[in-house]
């Protein structure tokens, strides 16, 4: 079975289960929003920055869409109608606790041409599978991106952490597509730049392969 | 025309995602070819995405997922909260 024919399969069955509940068999929600509960916290804690609040964002988001289920139209992905609505969850939040950047320091970050110069490592491609193993590489990830300004972090934690697709990404964020593009790019190559040089350092000394490497 | 460094670099995220147009994604991997730099930076970023999608990456707190369901079965029992289902 192909990805998309499994994709079509599964917004029918989610088609089948929002009809069912709304016409009474309240529980199945539960079963609804199950595969997307790692999404809800993720793109909460993306905007929050913050276990708890996170946590509470995709709770609150979980209820809203349960009071609200009728208001879903199946012209939208179930997917992209529930991340707007953590969304907005998280985003009311930061507004609550007054630490909400404005939309125009955004546009001056984003105005900006700058240019980005990668790590120019010649020795990545030859990371061993086992490198990307490593826990601590792990957290230094998640560090990179927590550090990431906050317009990136959100376009990249729903791109490249979710796999939202660029359209759903745009609608979820309420910002253009070619935004998202651009946002996009500036945190992949920010994460390269930060990320590169630690795995260079904290590469196991192995003799006969990192013999081979131009630093070594 | 042959691209230069700053170039491809400037492609790399739409040309992993294969959104680059042809002729461009043309010119890339001949740059790629025999330029380590780039090919090395291009591997960088897709190992950083594999490691991104990982799921041991980014992990949801202990009991999440049970203490997410027991608030909308609260919600679901509770008197006062609007049941799903047509509005009036």
């Amino acid at each position: 079975m192909t990805a998309s024919t499994t994709g079509a399969a599964k917004e029918r069955n989610e088609a089948e289960l929002i009809a069912r509940i709304l016409a009474g068999e309240k529980e199945l929600f539960h079963e609804l929003i199950r595969p997307y509960e790692r999404m809800l916290y993720l793109t909460a804690f993306s905007i929050v920055k913050n276990e708890t609040d996170a946590e509470e964002c995709a709770q609150d988001a979980v209820v809203n869409a349960y009071r609200h289920l009728d208001r879903f139209r199946g012209d939208a992905k179930f997917s992209t109608w529930l991340v707007t609505i953590v969304v907005n969850e998280a985003r009311q939040k930061l507004r609550k606790a007054k630490r909400a950047r404005e939309d125009s320091l955004d546009e001056t970050i984003e105005g900006e041409e700058q240019e980005f110069t990668p790590a120019p490592l010649t020795d990545w491609r030859e990371i061993p599978l086992e490198a990307l193993e490593r826990k601590e590489l792990r957290e230094t990830l998640r560090k990179a991106v927590a550090n990431l300004p906050d317009i990136y972090r959100q376009v990249f934690t729903l791109r490249d952490l979710q796999e939202m697709n660029v359209a759903e990404t745009a609608a979820a964020l309420g910002v253009n597509e070619n935004i998202v593009k651009v946002r996009l790019h500036r945190a992949r190559m920010m994460l390269q730049k930060t990320l590169a040089p630690y795995l260079k350092t904290t590469a196991p000394a192995r003799k006969g392969f990192w013999g081979r490497m131009p630093w070594s | 025309m042959e691209l230069n460094c700053k170039h491809v670099w400037a492609h790399i995220s739409e040309y992993i995602d294969q959104t680059v147009p042809a002729e461009v994604r043309e010119e890339i991997e001949r740059h790629l070819e025999h330029c380590e730099i780039c090919s090395a930076v291009l591997d960088s970023t897709r190992n950083i995405l594999v490691l991104t999608a990982d799921n041991r990456t980014f992990e949801l707190p202990i009991g999440f997922s049970k203490r997410l369901h027991d608030r909308l079965e609260d919600e679901m029992n509770s008197a006062g909260a609007k049941p799903a289902g047509p509005r009036e």
